[in-house]
């Protein structure tokens, strides 16, 4: 699907990869994700935080408990070295807007709050590199100025970010890169 | 990672009730088909009783394995599975044990009743019992293989019984002949030695092929 | 000289394989048909009949070959199931798609040629007996593996869901046969054991020998050619293809 792509990511910047659809931009960043094997090539990454087209978010559980189980699992995954992560499960939910449906199954919510569900493992995460694929889907106007803020907060601490998306993710336009002629 | 992902997997099981039940109704239901089958006739019914409680466990199990995966993958949460869990093995022995809990464990501690309907000898229900015991977990463990292999398959049902099926043979065999043996009133040990070392061996190997089988069904994508 | 390192490497490469397969096809071709023709007719018309089963014992010159090569091939896939997934080998995946529909119907010739063969002999087309159950067994394996690969579109993912499958299978077959066989049989012993001379006259058994040899050339060169099909079909759009099939039409 690629040829001669090369990308240097360094702490603190974030990346927009923009092309039309077909263009493989979910491809890149499921490969830099870990998720396909079959590339010719090296990438070298460290454990990247990856939000998909899907949220990753199961209906049946409530936010709350999604959360819960992707901390610990994750903190018990992170292994010798890695920073613990940040917040609580409580804040992260205060930070996406979602205290007031905490305990409801995620089948229960619409789909912004998927969404937003989705967002916070992010901040929960204590990987430095951020993998979002199209992370304003469903969103509203707020949601998306917050994935803006989420972005810049995270490249200040000393992260990174690699960002799929037809929309302008606001000040982070800067660097984007451009996937030509779709399959 | 075994303690958070056993959690997680028994909320899920518990919001979905239905899951748990449906196989469940599906056995006693193939149970009472088959003794409607031999029209009263007890003793031809009992003589045959546990090749027929065998084959709907391997057809009950079957059906709880299909959305063993399938929910998760369908909502993304096996990406991150996949991405989080360290070792993968240990994650996916998690998930399964949670399956057979429902289905395996919760058969074994029917199976008395299923026993009673198709009027086995009282004295072979312990044996039956320890043989499914200690057969089903195979089931689930090789079972979750092809699982992990059709999840994202369309409508991989039938696929899945396909390719799962011919490897359960060897559980049904020893299965059905420790039950007969035991039924018969013969103490036969060996079936039931085989039945866990065949256990024991899916335990320590198909965990790794569920993960690698896992990963593979992602690329699908 | 080539190291086994280099041989190695190398037998993965597709195109490499393409340029040095041709005389190994050509080899083996000619060794399945010299020794499947003088094989059968030695075994058909010349071998002396059974003194029991007359002349229907004759139909093992086929029957044990196609039976030797269905439990083979299915080996076959393991082991390039687990060359596809530790060493990620192109040609690996090849055989594995390859080599599935040969296993499934040489399996189904085993079967057929049994049950013709139990008619006179045992009084019954079909019995489940240890290894007619366990060849059965090995048939579904065959068509498992087939209807996995169709079920997935993508080829990459077909090919490595297939190597799991089939690794699987392999480690169970000793299982399944084992218990098959134990739960009850009715087959004779193997004809041929590695470690013991057989109880047929040579006669008798030698143009046998010489058939489940040429069966397996006959493998070796069914298996070559298809994946040279293979290479050309997956690499098609190469240029170093298209120069080869320029050449080879020149």
């Amino acid at each position: 699907m690629f040829r001669n792509l090369n990308l240097d990511l360094p702490a603190g910047r974030c990346v927009v990869v923009r092309g039309p659809n077909g263009s493989g931009k979910s491809t890149l960043l499921r490969l830099a994700a870990g998720l396909y094997p079959d590339y010719e090539g090296g990438i070298e990454a460290a454990d990247a935080f990856y939000l998909g087209q899907k949220p990753g978010i199961s209906g049946l559980l409530s936010p709350r408990e999604n959360l819960q189980w992707y901390r610990r699992a994750g903190l018990s995954a992170g292994g010798a070295g890695s920073p613990r992560a940040k917040r609580s499960v409580d804040e992260a939910m205060a930070a996406v807007g979602l205290e007031a449906c905490s305990e409801i199954p995620c089948a229960r919510l619409s789909q912004g709050q998927q969404r937003r569900a989705g967002l916070a493992r992010a901040l929960l995460s204590p990987l430095r590199l951020w993998l979002l694929d199209e992370p304003l889907t469903a969103l509203d106007a707020q949601g998306r100025s917050l994935v803006g803020r989420f972005i810049e907060d995270h490249c200040a601490g000393g992260g990174a970010a690699m960002c799929a998306s037809h929309q302008p993710l606001g000040a982070m336009d800067s660097a984007a890169i451009e996937l030509g002629g779709g399959r | 990672m075994f303690a958070a992902q056993f959690r997680r997997e028994w909320l899920c099981v518990a919001r979905a009730r239905d899951e748990i039940l449906n196989p469940l109704a599906f056995l006693f239901l193939g149970v009472l088909l088959f003794a409607m089958a031999f029209g009263g006739d007890d003793e031809a019914l009992s003589a045959y009783a546990p090749g027929i409680v065998w084959v709907l466990v391997l057809l009950a199990n079957l059906m709880s394995l299909e959305i063993l995966f399938r929910r998760d993958f369908e909502d993304g949460t096996l990406e991150q599975f996949v991405l989080l869990a360290r070792p993968p093995f240990v994650a996916v022995l998690a998930k399964v044990a949670v399956q057979w809990c429902v289905t395996g464990f919760a058969i074994t501690a029917l199976a008395p009743l299923a026993a009673l309907m198709l009027s086995m000898p009282p004295e072979a229900v312990p044996m039956l019992m320890l043989c499914l015991l200690l057969g089903t977990p195979a089931l689930s463990l090789l079972g979750a293989v092809g699982a992990a292999l059709t999840v994202g398959v369309r409508k991989g049902g039938v696929l899945l019984a396909l390719l799962v099926l011919p490897l359960y043979l060897p559980v049904l065999i020893f299965g059905v002949s420790a039950t007969a043996a035991w039924a018969g009133g013969a103490a036969e040990w060996a079936q039931i030695y085989w039945l866990a070392g065949f256990t024991m061996l899916a335990l320590t190997l198909s965990p790794f092929a569920v993960a690698a089988a896992v990963k593979i069904s992602l690329e699908e994508c | 000289m080539l190291t086994f390192k280099q041989f190695w490497h190398r037998l993965g490469s597709p195109k490499w394989f393409y340029r040095m397969s041709r005389p190994w096809f050509v080899a083996f071709a000619v060794a399945a048909g010299v020794l499947l023709g003088v094989g059968l007719a030695w075994g058909l018309a010349f071998a002396p009949p059974d003194y029991q089963q007359g002349d229907s014992f004759r139909i093992i010159y086929v029957h044990v070959p196609a039976a030797f090569l269905a439990q083979s091939v299915y080996i076959v896939l393991g082991a390039a199931g687990v060359l596809l997934l530790v060493w990620r080998m192109k040609m690996a995946d090849m055989v594995l798609e390859t080599m599935v529909p040969f296993g499934l119907w040489i399996t189904a010739l085993a079967l057929f040629t049994g049950a013709v063969w139990g008619r006179p002999t045992w009084g019954t087309w079909w019995e489940f007996d240890g290894r007619t159950t366990s060849t059965l067994v090995l048939l579904f394996l065959y068509f498992g593996l087939y209807a996995l690969r169709q079920a997935i579109p993508r080829a990459e993912t077909a090919g490595r869901a297939c190597a799991v499958l089939a690794i699987v299978g392999t480690i169970n077959i000793p299982i399944i046969k084992y218990s098959v066989e134990w739960w009850t049989t009715l087959h004779q012993g193997a004809t041929f054991t590695l470690t013991e001379p057989p109880a047929m006259p040579p006669v008798m058994w030698a143009p046998l020998l010489v058939n489940v040899v040429g069966a397996y050339c006959l493998f070796a060169a069914n298996l070559i050619a298809q994946l040279r099909n293979a290479v050309l079909r997956r690499e098609g759009g190469a240029q170093w293809v298209r120069d080869a099939v320029a050449a080879e039409a020149a």
